[in-house]
Parts: structure tokens; C-alpha cells; sequence
């Protein structure tokens, strides 16, 4: 992709949604094309959190590592999602594995660059940190709404759920 | 009305404790039915249950139920092995709204054990295939060990005229599929919100849920359908057990219209 096709698939990228065009060109100059194989790491539990992506096509799953070797995934990300919000705070580390589970594309946005670019400008950083909260809040939700166990507890509310969950811990 | 009697002609186990019964009635009669009823199911000296009839209503010679072994009853049909038998009371409440789909796109969702009482709705929707818009069936299980009908929807996924996505709590490394709650795919199937219909049936939660998304999507809660299984006894508005609000859900159900039944998803005492 040329810097004018990134620059276009950044500004028709539902994620980057308004955003002024000044700052679309500044994100434009900290991306890149990355592609992944089926099976690829694209970032390791630890490692330091270099970049978001924004995929655009393929699946990522999200694992949480185990030693004997068979991880839990616990969310998988596909086309148009975004991957990844650990660039935004420190100590900058991814907390799982991120792996590719088919041939996948993202564009890739430095965080070195995007950080120094936001301390430049608190407006660009308090726009990104406002977009990367409706993401976290959406997932927060997701995973929640997860934690009452529904298919366990089908025909229960939430409360029903964790009484019942308790109930079950108790006996 | 008294139960027939009706013999287990094959079980399958669908998950750990989950199983289907095929059952032929001893008076040989049919037992006609429209995608959506249910059945009281009676084992004998242990008690009656409402369980969805998910079989084929082309096959109306040979029921289908696809069982989750819960309590008292359940587990007592889950004992039920090949030749014994059992009294069927049925069918019974309301259907999926297959006739006003014809035309639409139609949106299945599914949770859990909810995929049983939508199956009958998808294997006629499938049997007249061009009569319908697109078709979508997004499934939510607990596990990959907990999706029902595994290789029919595999078989359902090869016709290459129905999108299926399919999504669990979580998993191990080798699963290819979603992670993920099942409200989170909405937003990737392709079907024209205007015009669609949607049918859903699972957890309560996960069809507030469902609604909010097919609602962010463009869908109208006058379009979108849901089956409520609480609990019932007499199954024919007598007893209070399984009433809704003003509803009774073995009268006037399963199967509502959203807008119908929205107020009482929020309800705490009912
Ligand atoms: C219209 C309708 C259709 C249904 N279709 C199916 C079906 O196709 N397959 C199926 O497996 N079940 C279905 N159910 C649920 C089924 O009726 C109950 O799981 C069953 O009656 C429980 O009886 P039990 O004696 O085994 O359990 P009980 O001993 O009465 O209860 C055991 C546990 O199960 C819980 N429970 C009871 N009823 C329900 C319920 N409705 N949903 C979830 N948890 C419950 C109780 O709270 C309790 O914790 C349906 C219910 C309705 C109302």
C-alpha cells in the first residue's frame, strides 16, 4: 500500500471515524503494512508494546500462555477490529500472546511515533485515548457479560447467575 | 390431555450433558407440529418437563428433542436407552414466524441449548432456500466442546448459502473458530437490517443483549422474535408457574414478538 492508500484506508477505517485530516496524516507517517502467517506470533505475553493494529483481514487469537503448553484463548479479533491498547499506558506490555490463527494483513502503527506525536499534542493524544476507550469499554462489556456463565444459567438474570454460581461454590 | 406414549428409537450424545432422543409414538400417529412448539415431556413416576421439538416438521412420523440434563426430569429422560418409553403431551404455544420471514433476510441467533428450538425454523428455511433473503445463523456456546450439531452445522456451512458464525466463551490453542460473546457478531453478518427478521432463542441475558446489537445495526424490535423457556408445569395456562408479566408463557409463547415481551427482560420479580 502507498502512503495515499494508507492514508485512505485510515480515514475510511470505522476506528478513525472524524478524525481531523491533519491528524490522519500524522498517523499515516507512523503506519505500515504487516502480514502474518497462519500460525505467526504477532506479539509475545511481555514483550514490550511496540505497535497497535488494525486488521484487515485473517483472524488473531488472544492466549493466555501455559507453560505445558496449551494456552486458554480468550477473544478472538478479526477484519476492521482493532489490536491491541498496551502502547497507551505504561509499563507498555503486552499482557497475553496475540497469534495469527489465519494468513492475516493489519496495518501496523508505531507507538514510539505515536506516543512522541501525542505528548506533542494533547488534543491527538486525548482523541486516540477517547477511541481506545470505547474499544476497551466494548470488550470490557463483552467479557463480563461472560463472567455470568449464561449458557450455565440459562434462564437466570445476572444476580440469578452469581447466586447461583456462589451456590455452587458453597456446596 | 393425557400423554401418548412414545418410544426412545435412538439417542445421540450431543455434549456432556446434552443428548437428543428420537422417539416413534406406539398409536403410530403422527405428531404434526410447527417449528418453535414444544412438548411435556413425562418420565414415567418422575415427573413432565417443556422440551422444544428439534426435529424436522417434514418428518412428523419420528420427534426430536435435544435435552439438557438439568434437575429432577431431565436427568431421568437422560436415563431413558433405546426401547423404553415415556408419555408426550403436545404440541404445544406459539411458532417461529416462518411465514412472515418468507422474502426477508433472516437472522438466527443462538445460545447454548437454544440452538434446539431454532433448528426446526433452519431446516425449513433451508428446505426452501430460495423462498428467503440471506440467511445467517450466529451460535454462542460455552466451550467448543458445548456447540450442538456439530457436523450438521458443518454440512449447513458447506451449502455455501447460509453464513454461520459460530463463537465460544473460551478455548484451547487448537480452535480455529470465535472467541467471543455472541451479541459481538452481529456486527459481522451480512444481512439488510430493514428487512430483516430475527429469531432468537437462549439465555435471557444474551437476547437483551442480541436485541441492543441488531438495534445499533438498524434492526426494529417489531422484527426481531425470541423464544422464552422458563420454566412451566400444565402448559396450559392454568397453574401460574411459567407467567410472564400478563403472559403466560404456555399460552401465549414461547415464541413473542420482542416488543411484546420487552418490558419483562428488565423486570427483577416476575
Ligand atoms: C417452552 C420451553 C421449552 C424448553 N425447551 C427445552 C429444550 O428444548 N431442551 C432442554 O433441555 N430444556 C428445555 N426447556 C427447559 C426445561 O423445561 C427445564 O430445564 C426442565 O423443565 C427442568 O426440569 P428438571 O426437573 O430437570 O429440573 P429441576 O429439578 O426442576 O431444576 C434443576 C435446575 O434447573 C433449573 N431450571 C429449571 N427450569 C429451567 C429452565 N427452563 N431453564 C434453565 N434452567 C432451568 C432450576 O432452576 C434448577 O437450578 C424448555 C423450557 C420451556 C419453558
Amino acid at each position: 500500500m502507498e502512503i495515499h492508500d494508507l492514508e485512505n484506508y485510515l480515514a475510511h477505517h470505522p476506528f478513525f471515524a472524524g478524525l481531523a485530516p491533519e491528524y490522519l496524516a500524522l498517523l499515516t507517517g507512523c503506519a505500515g503494512n504487516v502480514t502474518f502467517a497462519a500460525g505467526e506470533t504477532v506479539f509475545s505475553q511481555g514483550g514490550t508494546a511496540e505497535h497497535f493494529y488494525l486488521l484487515r483481514d485473517g483472524r488473531v487469537a488472544l492466549e493466555f500462555p501455559h507453560p505445558a503448553g496449551n494456552g486458554v484463548v480468550i477473544d478472538t479479533l478479526d477484519a476492521g477490529d482493532v489490536l491491541g491498547a498496551s502502547w497507551l499506558v505504561a509499563p507498555y506490555r503486552w499482557p497475553y500472546d496475540a497469534r495469527a490463527l489465519a494468513p492475516t494483513r493489519a496495518l501496523a502503527l508505531d507507538a514510539v511515533c505515536l506516543r512522541g506525536k501525542c505528548d506533542a499534542d494533547p488534543a491527538l493524544g486525548f482523541d486516540l485515548s477517547r477511541r481506545f476507550a470505547a474499544v476497551i469499554v466494548e470488550r470490557l462489556h463483552a467479557a463480563e457479560l461472560r463472567l455470568t456463565d449464561m449458557y450455565a444459567n440459562p434462564a437466570s438474570d445476572v444476580s440469578d447467575a452469581a447466586v447461583a454460581a456462589g451456590a455452587g461454590g458453597a456446596a | 390431555m393425557l400423554p401418548r406414549v412414545f418410544t426412545v428409537a435412538a439417542r445421540h450424545e450431543e455434549t456432556a450433558d446434552t443428548f437428543t432422543l428420537e422417539l416413534l409414538a406406539e398409536d403410530a400417529a403422527d405428531l404434526a407440529f410447527a417449528p418453535g412448539q414444544f412438548n411435556m415431556l413425562y418420565a414415567f413416576g418422575r415427573g413432565e418437563s417443556a422440551i422444544s421439538i428439534s426435529g424436522d416438521a417434514a418428518e412428523p412420523q419420528r420427534l426430536v428433542h435435544t435435552i439438557r440434563a438439568v434437575g429432577t426430569v431431565t436427568r431421568a429422560l437422560a436415563e431413558l436407552a433405546p426401547g423404553a418409553q415415556l408419555g408426550v403431551r403436545g404440541p404445544y404455544g406459539t411458532a417461529w414466524p416462518l411465514a412472515a420471514a418468507r422474502g426477508r433476510d433472516v437472522v438466527f441467533v443462538a445460545g447454548g441449548i437454544g440452538l434446539a428450538p431454532l433448528r426446526p425454523a433452519i431446516l425449513e428455511v433451508l428446505a426452501a432456500r430460495r423462498d428467503y433473503g440471506r440467511v445467517v445463523l450466529l451460535y454462542g456456546a460455552r466451550t467448543p466442546g458445548d456447540v450442538l450439531y456439530a457436523a450438521e452445522i458443518a454440512r449447513w456451512r458447506a451449502r455455501g448459502d447460509i453464513e454461520i458464525h459460530v463463537t465460544v466463551d473460551a478455548a484451547g490453542s487448537d480452535w480455529r473458530g470465535n472467541v467471543g460473546v455472541v451479541t459481538q457478531l452481529v456486527r459481522r453478518a451480512g444481512f439488510d437490517a430493514a428487512h430483516a427478521l430475527a429469531m432468537l432463542c437462549g439465555p435471557e441475558i444474551m437476547m437483551r443483549y442480541t436485541v441492543v446489537e441488531l438495534g445499533r445495526a438498524g434492526m426494529s424490535p417489531n422484527d426481531v422474535h425470541v423464544s422464552l423457556e422458563r420454566n412451566m408445569k400444565c402448559a396450559i395456562a392454568f397453574c401460574g408457574h411459567c407467567q410472564y408479566g400478563p403472559e403466560f408463557i404456555c399460552r401465549d409463547g414461547p415464541v413473542f414478538p420482542y416488543d411484546r415481551v420487552a418490558r419483562w427482560f428488565d423486570a427483577r420479580e416476575l
